[in-house]
């Protein structure tokens, strides 16, 4: 089959390798009809997240059709039409039963890897290196799917590709970001990065009952979609001193909640950004996190940071004095697919959303290798890129 | 994490308790070769007959108190009878491990599991293979140093239902070993704590286990790894794997 592989870091390619087969009861094989490009894989891309290898098969956010189970699957067959969390839970350890899954005790064959540099291993990813348990990812033809009686979601049939690829990790990755900011009627959420997540982020705001949205980029395109589908007030960084135009906008106070969709690669406008670019640049640090700094320091007293955007490492000058000072809850993590996707799978089922708005470019497998390169600059408006194998 | 294992009677067993771990042919050649080192040396008035008089009088010690602070480095001891798990693990003499982990199962499950102790190779990576040979008494064979096999029987010694099974290896044992695996159930809900404590005299001695760590095969990595493929065994049915899946 022909899948997307890294050789590198800025250098991937569309490579032969055998179809993937059962090598475990709980296994699934799924024909991929619908992938996608994740801006946590352009981390992989730019060479943020160690222990990949080369030839390593990427991707995270797929959907397709069931064509081979293990024994042990009882609740797919042949022919389903799936979507697939990219957490992998077991559905039966400790944190899974309290629907903590991407915190999944036994999905990750290398747990020790994190154990060693984390203290413990959440859940294995597909196609995120070997750290998160090397599994070989979606932008593929075919996927091996691991516990596959309880990850795979069975898509109605009115329903296209298109609407529901994204409830394998980006809407409902919005959406818990959303969840965590604790909203009450009324509260103003501010939202840092307009990619993808972003977009889901704000649109999930306003489902939990949002009275405003702010939203927070550099680039227009994204902008553009935050104010005209998201609805959302915008603030382009580039032009706005974030920090006043937020304390204005909000009578001083700062918004109630703050979401950092960001995570380590921010591009920023400050001096601080710069410091952090230098100390990457050099292996003197794994993070830049200048959105993180501005959500922490914009945040009202008492008020919710919370996190989607993907952090490796150790953060250099977190404003942590100013976190406990005004005395915020930070909220973080891996999102726990399983637990949302039903709800938000029906969602899309009574026209409240059709996540496919977010898509601006539609193309092939083979075309991903560039299509890595337009979605990591951002050019042509590039917001989500979709595969069809 | 290490710990001394003790078993009831030791007190009282005097081999179990002293510093000796020199054999008695051994001690008696160090006492005749101190002996007439030192004789020697002594008779020859010059600056080398007082070095061979200073090394009688050192073998001459190690004949008296029958114990050699080099075997004792190198984790070796002659004086008991190699058999005796208790002589030959005990305090710093063995390799010691202990580990624990907790299983979202109930724990007369995981009772019963460890118990049929043929069910260990599905997830001790280094074990061939367990068969029982009595209710208690078992024989075991394992994956040894640079491809060859070991061997050896071994008895369940200690066993209280739901709480504790305490095992050690018998006569001619190519492994001399000695281990307990205890259960114990976490605060409600929480699940049962799994603790494995083993002690073994490593073939090739100390010297051989800091060989076997250098390599990443070290006892403590290899009981962490076994605990966490019984976890997943019990919890998920199976042990997750990327073995043999596709990669460019």
């Amino acid at each position: 089959m022909k899948a997307l592989c890294w050789y590198g870091t800025h250098d991937v390619r569309i490579a032969r390798v055998p179809d993937p087969r059962i090598l475990n009861p709980r296994d699934a094989i799924v024909k991929v009809t619908l992938t996608a490009i994740c801006g946590s894989d352009l981390h992989l891309f730019d060479g943020f997240i160690p222990t990949l290898k080369r030839g390593d098969i990427l991707g995270h956010e797929f959907m397709g059709e069931v064509v081979d189970v293990g024994p042990d699957v009882k609740t797919l067959k042949k022919g389903d039409r799936v979507v697939v969390p990219f957490t992998i839970a077991c559905g039966s350890c400790y944190f899974c039963e309290r629907g903590l899954w991407s915190a999944c005790d036994n999905s990750n064959p290398n747990a020790w890897m994190l154990e060693e540099s984390y203290g413990h291993s959440g859940s294995g990813l597909f196609g995120y290196s070997h750290m998160m348990g090397g599994y070989a990812g979606g932008q593929a033809e075919y996927v091996r799917v691991p516990f596959a009686d309880v990850g795979p979601y069975k898509v109605p049939e009115a329903l296209s590709d298109e609407q529901v690829l994204f409830l394998s990790d980006i809407f409902p990755t919005g959406y818990m970001a959303a969840e965590n900011c604790g909203i009450t009627p009324g509260d103003t959420i501010a939202v840092w990065g307009c990619g993808p997540v972003g977009q889901f982020c704000i649109a999930s705001a306003w489902m939990l009952g949002a009275g405003r949205v702010i939203a927070i980029d550099r680039e227009p395109a994204r902008l553009m979609m935050a104010a005209e589908r998201g609805k959302a007030e915008v603030l382009d960084l580039r032009s706005v001193d974030v920090i006043e135009a937020l304390a204005a906008l909000t009578g001083g106070r700062g918004p109630d909640a703050c979401i950092d969709a960001v995570g380590m690669e921010a591009h920023g406008n400050t001096m601080d950004d710069w410091y952090d670019r230098a100390k990457t640049a050099t292996m003197l640090a794994t993070d830049r996190l200048s959105a993180l700094r501005q959500a922490i320091h914009a945040c009202r007293k008492g008020g919710t940071v919370s996190i989607p955007g993907v952090y490796g490492g150790m953060l250099d000058k977190v404003p942590f004095g100013a976190a406990f000072g005004k005395g915020l809850t930070l909220k973080m993590g891996q999102t726990h697919v399983h637990r949302y996707l039903p709800t938000l799978m029906a969602r899309i089922q009574r026209g409240e959303i059709d996540p496919a708005y977010v898509i601006t470019h539609r193309l092939r497998l083979e075309d991903a290798p560039g299509a890595y390169k337009t979605f990591r600059d951002k050019t042509d408006g590039c917001i989500k890129v979709v595969l069809t194998p | 994490m290490n710990m001394e294992l003790t078993f009831p009677g030791d007190a009282a067993d005097e081999r179990a308790r002293s510093d000796r771990n020199l054999s008695e042919v051994e001690r008696w050649a160090s006492l005749a070769a101190g002996v007439g080192l030192a004789v020697f040396g002594l008779s020859r008035l010059k600056r080398s007959g007082w070095l061979y008089a200073g090394a009688g009088a050192l073998l001459l010690r190690r004949g008296l108190s029958a114990h050699c602070d080099v075997y004792e480095a190198l984790g070796l001891n002659t004086a008991a009878d190699p058999d005796d798990t208790r002589a030959a693990l005990r305090g710093a003499r063995g390799i010691n491990v202990l580990d624990s982990v907790t299983i979202n199962r109930p724990i007369e499950e995981l009772y019963r599991f460890w118990r049929n102790l043929e069910n260990l190779p599905q997830f001790m990576r280094h074990l061939e293979s367990v068969e029982k040979v009595t209710d208690t008494i078992s024989h075991w064979r394992a994956k040894g140093p640079a491809g060859s096999s070991v061997e050896w029987d071994a008895e369940i010694h200690n066993e209280v239902p739901n709480q504790v099974i305490g095992w050690r290896s018998l006569e001619g044992a190519d492994v001399v070993s000695a281990g307990s695996v205890n259960f114990d159930s976490a605060a409600a809900g929480r699940g049962t704590r799994v603790t494995v404590h083993l002690q073994y005299s490593p073939p090739g001695g100390k010297v051989g286990a800091a060989v076997a760590k250098l390599f990443g095969r070290d006892a403590e990595t290899e009981i962490r790894e076994d605990l966490r493929r019984f976890k997943q065994l019990v919890e998920a049915g199976e042990v997750p794997t990327t073995s043999g899946q596709p990669r460019g």
